[in-house]
């Protein structure tokens, strides 16, 4: 059990051309479950192999309990991983696949015989030892090649890249609340790495956010949800993402195409701005707020989709299943003051933004 | 009951294919059989003679010589070419142009045609101008006419030179086909480069390995041209093969009867030994069967008809 901190981490696999990897400099702290989200590119894979030491960074230090572990060979950094599908030694069976770390490791015969029995009984494969792992199921196998890491003593971190890539839909679920409950049994650090908002949220206690190599916010699943502080979140966390729209501010107050659509919160905000809300926040009004079209309305069972249209923007409002409207009709919305959001051009959340006081028109 | 009458129509398909196989494979392996069962001395004049042709084959000295040593060729050949082969393809680069460059210099042997390596390695093995006989001249005697030894290490020699990039490239494209992270969990093991070799490597390269064993295995078996044209066969018959010797029989004696018999044994012991040496290996895949692609079979049968059609052609002329 490990914290493994990161200090000003970067990577280029290109000698300082591109960056895979912009600096980063944070902690993972003991216990705690972890999950990298991002969509494919952004470079969580390789910030997981820098920690797991299969990649040597091109800038930056890995500290694992306040050690420099940075310079440091993958097999003396006692960190379990797991891949996107199941990596096993096909010729040997179950036991063996779970023995072979500790043999290499010259263990003697009793100990490891002791610590498969052990691990095997944690992972609830005690009567798949003695079969071949390409007879198990797919979820099984990945937790098999999740005991060889575990297996070994004093396992600083668990890392899992993708496991639920190939995993039959089916056991999808029951794994990874398998991974779930093996993080709490274990106390180990985890750090989960996935493009899937669902895996990340349920899974790990602190989410952080990845795109084009940078850690753009990391938080509670609540946090990234209600209060996202870089536009990316908004739209890669949520479903549907979040509603934009370039505005101009003048002493705060935004307008798109002269029509007023709220005022931000802090004061003194000038020029080229976007304005970001998600669609549970767009609150269906009586009279104020701005008014819109209504496109369509996606009825999905307990909730209702309404997609807006006003002058060259579109909107989608996520309302109460109550929620009555007539397609092509009028329909007016406003939006919820700690909820809206106003982006600076780096996209980065400046301040809160209030609906003006009367309607828009 | 009537749940769905099945379709068969697509085995039409297959027809085209039986044709142009009756008129390359069926067809004149049923010629050889005919002369194999009849002593023809002419036109009008046939008499049968059953399985006598063959008993003779079977029990000639000179072709169980013959066999004895194409035998003990192919094992050395195997023994030779499999490892060296996964040694080559484990050095070579596995990306960018240098990848392409080594796999380029290594397929060269591969396009050089049978006779023409023969006559590269006659003029190269000669004691007068040749470069390697010249310089092997060097350290010790080496002379390929005269010592037995010597003419069979030089067949050794010229074959692993010639085949041995077929089993690197074989062995090179299973290789870059196992995924990185196998390597990578074998790190975090902490494997020592032996085990990786053999717990993650010689496992993933099982199929491509019984592919190269096989072909290996029938083309050495069938070894001729480039032995007749280094060392003819001799000195004495020392290396001698099979494919020489009946040639020898069909063309130099003309006897025909014995060759065809010969033909026909030659072939059954080729196709005979592929298949259990298939069956064996692949015993395990039993069950999922459909893991042997029909494709490699047909592959391998391919690869068996093939050069004894030509030799039966030979027979024929």
């Amino acid at each position: 059990m490990a914290e493994i901190r990161l200090e000003g981490l970067a990577h280029s696999y290109d000698g300082g051309k591109t960056f895979a990897l912009n600096p980063i400099s944070m902690t993972f702290e003991d216990g705690k479950a972890y999950a990298l989200l991002g969509p494919s590119g952004c470079g969580k894979t390789t910030l997981l192999n820098i920690i797991s030491g299969l990649l040597k960074p091109s800038h930056g230090k890995v500290f694992i309990d306040g050690k420099d572990v940075t310079n440091v060979i993958t097999d003396d950094r006692n960190i379990a991983q797991v891949f996107q599908f199941p990596v096993l030694y096909d010729t040997m069976t179950v036991r063996k696949n779970l023995e072979f770390p500790l043999k290499n490791r010259k263990l003697g015969k009793e100990a490891i015989a002791a610590r498969v029995e052990e691990i095997a009984g944690l992972l609830g494969l005690e009567d798949d030892l003695d079969r071949k792992p390409a007879k198990l199921r797919s979820d099984l196998q990945q937790i098999v090649s999740l005991g060889r890491g575990l297996v070994r003593e004093d396992v600083s971190a668990i890392l899992f890249d993708e496991p639920l890539t190939v995993i039959d839909q089916n056991f999808k679920w029951t794994l990874r609340n398998r991974l779930k409950r093996l993080h709490l049994a274990t106390g180990v650090t985890v750090v989960y790495v996935t493009h899937d908002q669902t895996e990340a949220l349920t899974f790990a206690d602190e989410v952080l956010v990845m795109n084009k190599g940078s850690l753009v916010q990391d938080g509670t699943a609540e946090s990234l949800f209600l209060e996202p502080q870089h536009e990316f979140v908004g739209y890669f966390i949520g479903s549907p993402g979040m509603n934009f729209l370039d505005v101009e501010a003048k002493s705060s107050i935004l307008t798109h195409n002269g029509m007023e659509i709220g005022k931000a919160a802090k004061e003194g905000l000038n020029g080229s701005y976007r304005f970001g809300v998600r669609p549970e926040f767009l609150i269906p009004s009586a009279k104020s707020g701005l008014e819109f079209k209504v496109d369509r309305i996606e009825d999905r069972g307990v909730f209702k989709l309404v997609h807006l249209s006003k002058d060259d923007f579109k909107f989608i409002a996520k309302t109460e299943e109550s929620y009555e409207a007539q397609v092509g009709g009028k329909a007016n919305f406003s939006f919820d003051s700690e909820r809206a959001f106003v982006y600076d051009t780096n996209q980065k959340a400046v301040s809160t933004v209030s609906p003006s006081s009367e309607g828009g028109n | 009951m009537d749940a769905k009458k099945k379709n068969n129509k697509a085995w039409f398909l297959v027809l085209p294919v039986v044709f142009v196989v009756a008129f390359t494979a069926i067809i004149p392996l049923m010629a050889v059989a005919n002369y194999s069962l009849q002593d023809i001395q002419g036109a009008d004049n046939r008499l049968f003679v059953g399985l006598d042709f063959f008993k003779r084959v079977a029990t000639d000295p000179n072709v169980q010589d013959a066999f004895a040593r194409n035998v003990t060729l192919s094992m050395q050949i195997l023994l030779i070419q499999i490892p060296l082969g996964i040694f080559l393809a484990r050095l070579m680069p596995k990306s960018g142009w240098k990848a392409s460059a080594a796999l380029v210099v290594v397929a060269i042997p591969l396009i050089i045609p049978w006779n023409v390596v023969g006559t590269t390695w006659r003029i190269f093995t000669r004691n007068d101008i040749g470069l390697g006989g010249v310089l092997v001249n060097k350290f010790t005697d080496y002379n390929l006419s005269e010592s037995t030894f010597d003419a069979w290490a030089t067949i050794l020699v010229m074959d692993t030179w010639h085949w041995t990039p077929l089993v690197t490239l074989l062995v090179y494209a299973g290789l870059r086909s196992i995924p990185q992270a196998y390597y990578q969990a074998a790190a975090i093991d902490g494997a020592s480069a032996l085990a990786v070799f053999r717990f993650v490597e010689l496992p993933k390269l099982k199929r491509v390995l019984m592919i190269a064993l096989l072909l290996r295995f029938m083309d050495s078996f069938m070894m001729y041209t480039e032995p007749f044209v280094v060392t003819g066969g001799g000195p004495g018959s020392s290396t001698q093969t099979l494919s020489i010797l009946l040639t020898t029989i069909a063309i130099g004696q003309f006897d025909i009867g014995v060759a065809g018999a010969f033909s026909l044994m030659y072939f059954l012991f080729i196709q005979i030994f592929s298949f259990l040496f298939f069956t064996v290996l692949t015993l395990d895949e039993r069950p999922g069967a459909t893991r042997v692609t029909p494709k490699e079979k047909v592959k391998s049968r391919e690869k068996v008809e093939k050069p004894v059609n030509s030799k039966l052609k030979k027979v024929l002329k």
